[in-house]
């Protein structure tokens, strides 16, 4: 046995991609026929789902424990080879051409392996790299498009500050113009990727006596000097996903960084903002999934009083609240995003589907850890990173309070001829 | 260099899924479960696309025997980079008694039509298990075979294959046009790219019958009852030694 064995010693004995598999075969699957997805996003889905579980998935919990992930920068070369930072970003312009649909499953497929890699990963191809193909010139797009779709740059997005939050518009960063350039003093707050980014949009007031209407959006390098991170922020969730405060002390940025118009930053803004809420919401709904990919194998290998806890009415009311809730969660939010595809991006549904996956991926993980009883409050099962992960869909792009606002709002401008 | 390189793609139900037998022990339940590529078509696929990266190949055939729905399986091998697909189509029922023979018959069939120079295939699909077709293949084509390959180096008319057997490792020159099964350690399959998964869908896949192929698919062998593997009975434990030779001597084994 020995001889043979060590015939084979410079080989590995089962290759990557067989281990891995033989973890995955519990997963629940995806019902895609239900959706009718389009030839290419059912491939689509099969690849990153693949791709994610093979790895990504592995590496989960240690990413949270350590609140960091060493392979990032690999990693996102890896995303970037396979085509997937550029998703929405035309072939012409060295994109992929896909859809927000595309984007969408490929953001799900990720948040379900590692929630906090997925969300790096949809501020980097969403907020930054979209918002820079939707709002961009020809120079700057030629400029940073590149290395930002092939993976070798990170981007991130700084629009929040400590005292402008929901209250985003009372923004206070201050961009001041002297001679062609601007230069920026103040600080952001809870931005994703910050610590880690090479590109940053920036929102400023360049006219701070026109309130929304004197802010700009810049393009910040940041090894500008003048630019600095003050601290990488310790999240309950999300862990590994770097979020930190910026810091502009005289950073002089030139005046042909400005994205978009100068003063009209706020359109920049809010027309990214819906595109935001509605794809990555596409995270929620990963975690759903990787809630219900726990608990349905758990249910029917855990016996108690001889019979599959899965067999007892209570569980299984709780697995069909689970089932019900998250095809419904996925039926609206990807409508929302389909329509996206077909010009129609409606304010109030992109808040309403965020409303509806944040709010049920919270309780979706809170019900995850009562099925696993004793097991789902220690560490060594994972639904309570969920947990922890999914609370984030209350708060990131908008809390419940402001979307819940923004759907108040839109249905009073209705009767109210507003 | 014009080799043509034709590469079986079986769809099976998905590696992830859970097998159940149906009720009526006729076969496996496979509707609604989710089916892909066999594990080792995706492997003979990979390999079959390095050697057109390497320029060794100059055109890669996909080619999958089935139900409509293989042709979503020829789409994944044109996504990682076959140039052109072959479906066969076997409608269902017909599609379940399907056997490598007749797959064999197809695969040389198209081999000869096709002026293909080197046939590759799973060394066995995860669902039937059969490990036949390649070795079928070669034998109607009266062609070289080269099984259970773990390494191919193609060197003008012939190949040098390294194959996994049960004594290590043995290396073997064929000449080609030649059948080889592809053996887990070949290669790592890649994922297809997302720019990938777009062009695929502009691929031809061309769609033909046993019958426009003059080939015979009828089963040779009849399924009497498909059964679940026995349930194994939990063992007991010895409190030593003398108490673990005195069951085995009870039990009849030593």
């Amino acid at each position: 046995m020995h001889r043979m064995i060590s015939k084979y010693v410079n080989r590995p004995l089962f290759s990557r991609s067989f281990i891995q598999r033989y973890y995955l075969s519990n997963v629940a699957q995806v019902d895609d026929a239900l959706f009718h997805p389009t030839e290419e996003e059912k491939q689509l889905r099969q690849t990153i789902f693949k791709f994610a579980q093979e790895e990504l998935a592995p590496y989960a919990a240690e990413i949270d424990a350590k609140d960091e992930f060493t392979e990032l920068r690999s990693f996102w070369r890896k995303l970037g080879d396979m085509g997937l930072h550029g998703i929405t970003v035309p072939e012409s312009e060295g994109g992929a051409g896909g859809s927000y649909m595309d984007h969408c499953i490929t953001i799900e497929e990720l948040a379900r392996a590692s929630p906090s890699v997925g969300m790096s990963y949809a501020v980097h191809s969403n907020m930054c790299i979209n918002q820079l193909v939707r709002n961009g010139n020809a120079e700057q797009k030629a400029k940073y498009l590149p290395k930002l779709i092939s993976g070798e740059y990170i981007g991130a997005l700084a629009m929040s500050e400590p005292n402008a939050g929901s209250d985003v518009m009372s923004l206070r960063l201050r961009a001041e113009k002297q001679g062609n350039h601007y230069v920026l003093n103040g600080t952001k707050f809870w931005i994703t990727n910050g610590p880690v980014a090479d590109i940053i949009i920036v929102y400023a007031k360049t006219d701070p006596a026109a309130h929304q209407h004197g802010i700009s959006a810049f393009i910040v390098e940041t090894k500008t000097p003048g630019f600095s991170i003050a601290q990488k922020l310790d999240k309950l969730g999300l862990r590994g996903s770097e979020t930190g405060e910026l810091v502009f002390e005289d950073c002089k940025i030139p005046e042909e960084n400005i994205l978009g118009r100068v003063n009209k930053g706020v359109q920049v803004l809010m027309s990214g903002l819906d595109l935001e809420r509605g794809t990555l919401a596409g995270g929620a709904i990963g975690i759903m999934q990787s809630v219900v990919d726990v608990v349905y194998p758990y249910v029917h290998t855990r016996e108690q009083f001889d019979q599959k806890i899965g067999q007892f009415q209570m569980i299984q009311s709780k697995l069909a609240d689970m089932y019900n809730t998250l095809n419904l969660c996925r039926s609206y939010l990807y409508n929302v995003v389909r329509a996206f595809d077909r010009g129609v991006i409606r304010s109030a549904d992109c808040a309403a589907a965020g409303i509806l996956v944040g709010e049920n991926a919270t309780q979706m993980a809170l019900d995850g850890i009562q099925c696993l009883g004793g097991n789902g409050y220690i560490n060594d099962y994972p639904t309570g990173r969920m947990l922890r992960d999914a609370k984030i869909f209350e708060i990131a792009g908008g809390t419940q309070e402001i979307r819940k606002l923004i759907v108040g709002r839109s249905i009073n401008a209705h009767y109210m001829g507003k | 260099m014009a080799l043509r390189v034709l590469v079986g793609c079986k769809r099976v139900i998905d590696y992830a899924v859970k097998v159940r037998v149906k009720p009526d022990k006729t076969g496996v339940v496979t509707d609604g479960v989710k089916h892909s590529m066999n594990p080792f078509d995706e492997i003979a696929i990979e390999e079959a696309v390095r050697l057109k990266e390497k320029k060794v190949a100059s055109e890669v055939v996909a080619i999958s025997c089935g139900p409509k729905q293989c042709q979503e399986t020829l789409r994944t091998a044109l996504a990682m980079g076959a140039d052109r697909a072959i479906h066969v189509e076997v409608p269902e029922p017909e599609s379940h008694t399907l056997e490598p023979l007749g797959v064999a018959k197809i695969f040389s069939k198209l081999a000869k039509d096709e002026d293909v120079g080197l046939i590759i295939v799973g060394k066995q699909a995860i669902d039937d298990d059969c490990n036949q077709t390649g070795q079928l293949t070669a034998a109607l084509l009266d062609w070289p075979q080269a099984t259970f390959a773990s390494e191919i180096t193609v060197d003008g008319d012939s190949m040098k294959v390294i194959r996994e057997v049960d004594g290590g490792l043995e290396t073997i020159k064929v000449n080609m046009p030649a059948v080889v099964s592809a053996d887990l350690r070949l290669n790592e399959p890649r994922y297809a790219t997302l720019p990938n998964i777009m062009k695929a869908k502009k691929k031809k896949i061309d769609v033909k019958t046993p019958a426009d192929l003059g080939v015979d698919i009828s089963p040779r062998t009849e399924t009497l009852s498909v059964e679940d593997p026995p349930v194994r009975q939990a063992g007991s434990k010895v409190e030593d030694v003398s108490e673990l030779v005195e069951k085995l001597k009870s039990h009849g084994f030593v």
